[in-house]
């Protein structure tokens, strides 16, 4: 039996309304359809009265979530896109993101933000927002890579007492697949050393930590011995990993499908230029997506964001110096 | 035999009346045939993405391209091939643009429904459902200000986007505005999967116009003689001061939501309908019954229509995909505020 990235978000969702009355999931299409990815397959029938169609109103809908997150209730709200998040983003960063702060009453609420780029997909259907949500203090924001992973994490999301934005890749919906759903998984904030090495760190994570360990394999019979560290959350960060990773190899390359600016990538960059200065054996990197909105046209998106090959030449170039 | 707005009208018939029959029948059919196009070339996997088609929405969405003048603006969605046709797009923008030429108004940047050129008055849409109205609204508002009092500006949208805080904001900023917007609905009875009943609580989406203090307008979307009447109105109205317009018609998407989608959630109680006839039959018989046309014409209209879409297809598969070495990989308009560093890829 093999189960893929997308059917272990629809496992995760049906075992938290199973073991906890207070999760209800609310987005469109959710309910009978099943979602637009189908992440909320059968939910529905399986949990009478738990999973519910929400208007075209995003604002709304996350309003509605802080205001059962009050009441003590546990939502899941899908958007249909990350990129229509935007649409809601006054609610998440203003209320969800401000509650616990100003009320000392916990906000917990998962934001299910299907992201990420797919070949065709276009400036408004491909968006990698999970900077922009790690910007606003009182967010925890989640990026699996793994099958594994987006279960666990899913689970916990929920049952975490802030508000957690977790950005489900839609380019790993169906290609990713494993064996068998775990049964314990590593701390939520806590990194993962997704393949050992001593010459480079890539530093990555969801969609591109399968790009930076392609990359590693591609380099290997050069001679090379990559380390791949997953990051899981890009908020909380888990700086102590990485500094133990670029302490082993002196070289820090960083990849994120996002836009460069001011990006997860910059954020570990600055902390280990800071923290782990004397520990850099060369400049440290990164490789982002072009710094433009996501183009339509597959020959276009395949040079905008960063790909195994780039990664490896990037590392290349840092590893002749 | 249908019946139509024009049957209850005693006579009926001019020539003008004929003749704008005639031209958005022509619009209405070169649209469907141009989605039949776009579906079979999705389906033998030479469009990238989606593709999203108009089948059963084209009296609505030609109604509004006829009763404009070339010198408005127009923001059409999703649905809106046969409005896109007779406002002025080539066949030949909508395929470079669905098919990814680098030669296209989108340059392959941006795809399929979202396209447009902007300085003609006709706005590229963006994904979020809503986000045109209020954009519409400004290019109305600057032609005020630059002393331009004549043109009217047209948007679409669905009944599910009329649930966005966009659409009303929007509309609120319009009324408040008194701007000459023509805000037409085209309630399908679906928002994707979702029915009318989880999307909004009110009876009828027109009486939305009456508490913003805007003109509501209601029609049978199935019936072009209905929709080219009350469209025409809606934008005479807006056009002679009389504030923005809402037009809500009542039809159904006679295809799935794009193509990957087989609609099975529509419930075929609704198909089988009034709401479920095709309007360009429904269209094909008023021209029939009213002897504006026989079926030798409406024969080679089709053929004409359909040569012109195979030739500009064949044009299309010939010209060059964009190139990213040769990609300005910038977003910024003025070269001098432009970043070069290598780090964002430039
Ligand atoms: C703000 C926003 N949220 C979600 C979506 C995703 N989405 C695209 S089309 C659609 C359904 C639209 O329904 P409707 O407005 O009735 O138009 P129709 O497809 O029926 O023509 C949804 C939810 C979107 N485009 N924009
Ligand atoms: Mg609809």
């Amino acid at each position: 039996m093999s189960i893929t990235y997308l059917e272990a978000i629809r496992e995760a969702q049906a075992v938290a309304l199973r073991d906890d009355p207070r999760v209800f999931i609310y987005g469109q299409d959710v309910g009978a359809f099943g979602g637009a990815f189908k992440a909320t397959k059968n939910l529905a029938k399986e949990f009478p009265g738990r999973v519910f169609d929400a208007p075209i109103s995003e604002d709304a809908m996350v309003g509605l979530a802080v205001g059962a997150a009050i009441e003590g209730l546990r939502p899941i709200i899908e958007m249909q896109f990350a990129d229509f998040s935007t649409a809601g983003f006054n609610q998440i960063v203003n209320q969800a993101a401000t509650l616990f702060w100003r009320t000392n009453v916990p906000c917990s609420l998962t934001v299910r933000l299907p992201f990420g780029g797919t070949s065709g997909s276009g400036p408004f259907h491909s968006q990698s927002l999970e900077t922009i949500y790690a910007h606003y203090p009182g967010l925890i924001v989640m990026t699996p890579a793994t099958v594994e992973d987006a279960y666990s994490m899913l689970i916990a999301a929920v049952a975490i007492d802030d508000p957690v934005i977790f950005c489900e890749h839609k380019f790993l919906y169906y290609h990713l697949k494993a064996e068998a759903l775990p049964s314990e998984a590593l701390p939520i904030g806590k990194a993962r050393i997704a393949r050992e090495g001593r010459d480079l760190t890539i530093v990555a994570y969801s969609a591109m930590v399968h790009e930076a360990l392609a990359a590693a394999a591609e380099l290997a019979p050069e001679g090379w011995q990559i380390e791949v560290v997953d990051l899981r959350t890009v908020k909380p960060l888990d700086t102590d990993t990485v500094m133990a990773s670029v302490a082993r190899t002196g070289r820090l390359l960083c990849v994120g499908e996002a836009w460069p600016w001011g990006g997860v990538t910059a954020e570990v960059i600055a902390r280990v230029a800071s923290e782990g200065f004397g520990l850099l054996d060369v400049p440290p990197q990164r490789l982002n997506a072009k710094d433009t909105p996501i183009p339509y046209h597959p020959n276009l998106w395949a040079a905008h964001r960063p790909t195994a090959r780039a990664i490896a030449a990037a590392a290349r170039k840092m590893l002749r110096l | 035999m249908y019946q139509t707005v024009l049957d209850a009208e005693a006579g009926g018939g001019s020539a003008a009346l004929r003749d704008l029959h005639l031209s958005a029948y022509r619009f209405m059919l070169q649209a469907r045939l141009l989605d039949e196009k776009l579906a079979s070339l999705y389906r033998a996997g030479k469009i990238h993405g989606g593709v999203f088609l108009s089948r059963g929405q084209e009296a609505l969405s030609v109604s509004i391209g006829v009763s404009l003048r070339k010198t408005d603006v127009f923001s059409p969605l999703i649905r809106d091939s046969a409005g896109r046709l007779a406002f002025g797009e080539s066949i030949l923008d909508a395929l470079q643009t669905c098919l990814g030429s680098a030669l296209g108004p989108m340059r392959g940047r941006d795809g399929n429904v979202h396209r447009g050129r902007p300085r003609d008055g006709y706005l590229a849409m963006i994904s979020h459902l809503g986000a045109m109205i209020s954009v519409v609204n400004g290019t109305l508002f600057a032609r005020r200000f630059k002393g331009i009092t004549d043109a009217v500006g047209a948007t679409c949208i669905g009944d599910g986007g009329t649930a966005t805080g966009a659409f009303h904001e929007a509309l609120n900023q319009a009324a408040v505005e008194k701007l000459p917007l023509v805000l037409v609905v085209a309630n399908n009875q679906y928002a994707y999967s979702t029915p009318n009943d989880r999307e909004f609580a009110c009876a009828d989406l027109a009486d939305r116009a009456v508490g913003y203090g805007v003109t509501p307008h209601s029609v049978d979307g199935t019936d072009l003689s209905a929709c080219l009447e009350v469209m025409g109105r809606a934008v005479a109205q807006a056009r002679a001061g009389g504030g923005p317009q809402l037009v809500v018609a009542s039809l159904l998407r006679l295809c799935g939501h794009g193509e990957h989608d087989d609609a099975g959630y529509i419930d075929p109680r609704i198909k089988n309908s009034p709401l479920g006839r095709d309007c360009l039959k429904v269209a094909e018989d008023i021209l029939l019954s009213r002897h504006w046309a026989d079926a030798s014409e409406l024969a080679s209209w089709r053929n004409e229509a359909v040569r012109a879409i195979e030739t500009t297809v064949a044009r299309v598969q010939r010209e060059p995909a964009p190139d990213p070495f040769a990609e300005q990989w910038t977003a910024v308009a003025g070269t001098d505020l432009r970043e070069t560093h290598e780090e964002l890829g430039v």
